[in-house]
């Protein structure tokens, strides 16, 4: 094993923990004097980590690192880039939002680091232990960054909720690992691949069973989606807009990863539970947020909604479909984020947020810039066609149809004109219903910079992107059927 | 002949000590006898030949774990008499339950042993043969190989104590205010004092 080359490959992770190591002790010693200090920090670290991994030399070839618990490719790459620049657009939107209530502190942008870590060893992770290590350090820094703001009664039920079902997650995927590796004989992706594809025993089978349910808890799939609504309410604004995009990102990225190479050579094993999650998910997505008032509620079943669409692609079980995941994903995260920031910006000037939908009634008329960007965003969720959320869905549909998964995508477009209902009811009520109350307060520059870049990017001008995100994503996806 | 009595003798106290765990009324006495039934189950992990999870059961279970559930036990005061008022009542259902467990376990292992079940077959362990103490195997893989895995573990251990201080943590504050003896060393009496001639009849702006 040659340690200079592992650790070279590593270099962003490693740079990560020891920037966030130093920010832990800058923070402990000054305390609240230089949380924005620190904060400009971790982003430029997180900027950093950004550009060293994009420009690593070998960024096409598969390299392993540390005797093939890690692989680097371009699977690996894409995801860490939206995961980095996910985490940076969430880190440097929560200041001011705490600040109205007494509790922005360092960690929250050491949790992040830490959480950026993980989140990166769990999409190139190609081992067991290196899977599970890269999730657990992730996962637990979610559950603190979810009752971050612990005056609130609602973040400390949020974070107590999340913990203990995550907790259990963990403990399922960590169950069906052990059988997996008890009927294999080995911890590494490529020797479960070979080992299954010799003699793939029914116990085994149920250890993919419960390896993928658990990883449905982590990508709020249906049926395990019940905590989503109730941690994405209760967390602060925007720590959920972080849960919706980059720890989605890498548990997405992290399953894609763990049915296309250890799973590969049994897709017929792990094909039904994919096309059932998502469809579920889709429908339970598009029906559950019909009746919701609360916008965040509202975007949680979204998200669900919305992984549904992406779980589409991986059950074409085809390159093209990992693809289709891949660009659905880099789409997803810009619109997610933008309505989190967007959500983040209404508040009154007494700093409360703007939280239903009787809130926002009229805010064409208090707010129109706000409005117009939010349309923007909403008709993106829904996929209608000249904004670029409807290029996710497309490349989606078109890997299914392809693949001769004709009623799968028949459905999942039924159901997203279902789904359709509820944005354009957002729309509706901003643009249509009588204005009620005051304009919201000013939004900081911050807030308007990430949000201005995500419309840039739902908006069509985001289809100059495509040739670009194309390559990029079928790259990637060939990385993974490399081995294959 | 000595190793078979050893065997006995940690296995009948372990049980022993395990029962007494729940049966003792007072709490503090059932995790004492908690920390027993880990001192033998140590005992005959030694016996069997894995010194290292004896090592682990000693170190991590009696130290730590068991010493935090005493501290718990100690702290917050439940009666846990009143819990167990209907241990006896419900002691019939609760047999019942277990010996269905005990019947399907020994079906089940009795009919995978009979070719009934087929699970497949674990893969042959075609590691060699160890030579050294199993701590140095552990030791030796867990430092090389698993470097980078072992030092993501620890990040993680910190990630849950940085969790546990930013979520119960709070300033002190004592209601007297704090004394900063730097602070008052730092006073020199240019700035702490200020001399003033009152006239008579009028007040002072201090």
């Amino acid at each position: 094993m040659d340690y200079a080359a592992s650790l070279h490959l590593t270099a962003a992770e490693i740079g990560l923990s020891v920037v966030a190591l130093v920010l832990l002790l800058v923070t402990a010693w000054t305390g609240a004097k230089a949380v924005r200090g620190v904060t400009i920090a971790a982003v430029a670290a997180l900027f950093g980590a950004l550009i060293f991994s994009v420009s690593l030399p070998n960024g096409g070839v598969p390299a392993e690192a540390f005797g093939g618990l890690l692989r680097v490719d371009g699977f690996a790459l894409f995801a860490k880039t939206l995961i980095y620049l996910a985490t940076i657009a969430c880190l440097i939107v929560a200041p001011r939002y705490f600040e109205g209530r007494g509790g922005y502190r360092g960690e929250y942008a050491v949790l992040l680091l830490f959480n950026a870590v993980g989140m990166g060893i769990m999409v190139s992770a190609v081992d067991l232990m290196a899977l599970y290590v890269g999730l657990e350090l992730s996962s637990l820094s979610s559950y603190v960054l979810a009752s971050f703001a612990r005056k609130d009664e609602k973040s400390s039920e949020a974070g107590l909720k999340y913990f203990i079902l995550g907790g259990l997650a963990s403990g399922i995927i960590l169950y069906g690992v052990s059988l997996v590796y008890g009927f294999s004989g080995t911890t590494s992706y490529d020797g479960i691949r070979a080992a299954f594809t010799a003699d793939f025993a029914t116990g085994a089978m149920f250890g993919v069973v419960f390896v993928l349910a658990g990883m449905a808890f982590k990508i709020a799939a249906v049926p395990f989606h019940m905590w989503t609504p109730d941690v994405y309410e209760g967390a602060p604004t925007p720590v959920t807009a972080f849960f919706a995009s980059a720890p989605k990102v890498a548990a997405v990225a992290m399953m894609v990863r763990m049915v296309t190479s250890p799973f590969g050579g049994q897709v017929e094993a792990w094909q039904q539970i994919v096309i059932f999650a998502a469809l579920a998910s889709i429908v339970v997505g598009a029906l559950g947020a019909i009746g919701q008032q609360n916008l965040k509620r509202l975007l949680a079943y979204s998200s669900i909604n919305n992984v549904g669409f992406i779980l589409i692609g991986l059950a074409a079980a085809t390159a093209a479909g990992i693809s289709g995941v891949l660009v659905y994903l880099f789409i997803y995260v810009f619109m997610t984020i933008g309505s989190f920031v967007a959500l983040l910006m209404l508040r009154d000037a007494d700093g409360q947020p703007l939280a239903t939908f009787d809130d926002i009634s009229g805010l064409a008329t208090r707010s129109p810039a706000l409005a117009w960007c939010l349309l923007a965003l909403m008709f993106s969720l829904a996929g209608i066609p000249p904004l670029f959320g409807f290029w996710g869905k497309f490349v989606v549909f078109q890997a299914a149809v392809q693949a001769d998964m004709i009623a799968l995508a028949a459905i999942g477009i039924a159901a997203s004109v279902i789904g359709a209902f509820y944005y354009i009811k957002f729309v509706k009520v901003m643009f249509f219903d009588e204005a009620k109350g005051e304009a919201p307060a000013k939004a900081p520059v911050s807030h308007w910079v990430v949000l201005g870049l995500c419309v840039l990017i739902v908006s069509p001008l985001g289809y100059l992107l495509t040739p670009w995100l194309g390559t990029a994503a079928d790259a990637a996806a060939q990385a993974l059927f490399l081995g294959a | 002949m000595i190793q078979t009595f050893a065997f006995y003798l940690f296995a009948v106290l372990m049980i022993a000590s395990a029962v007494m765990v729940i049966t003792a009324r007072n709490p503090v006495h059932s995790v004492l006898w908690l920390i027993l039934a880990f001192f033998n189950a140590a005992g005959l992990m030694v016996l069997v030949g894995a010194e290292f999870i004896a090592m682990l059961l000693v170190i991590v279970y009696v130290g730590a774990v068991a010493v935090l559930f005493l501290f718990v036990v100690m702290m917050l005061d439940i009666d846990v008499a009143a819990m167990r008022a209907g241990f006896m009542k419900n002691f019939p259902l609760g047999i019942a339950i277990a010996l269905i467990l005990l019947a399907e376990l020994v079906l089940g292992i009795g009919a995978y042993q009979a070719g009934a079940i087929d699970l497949g077959t674990a893969a042959a362990s075609d590691a060699p043969a160890m030579v050294e103490s199993n701590t140095a195997a552990i030791g030796a893989l867990l430092y090389s190989k698993y470097i980078f895995l072992f030092e993501i573990a620890g990040i993680i251990l910190l990630v849950a104590m940085i969790g546990a201080i930013v979520l119960t943590h709070r300033p002190s504050k004592s209601k007297r205010g704090q004394q900063d003896i730097g602070k008052q060393v730092r006073r020199n009496p240019d700035e702490a004092t200020v001399m003033k001639q009152p006239e008579v009849g009028k007040g002072v702006e201090l």
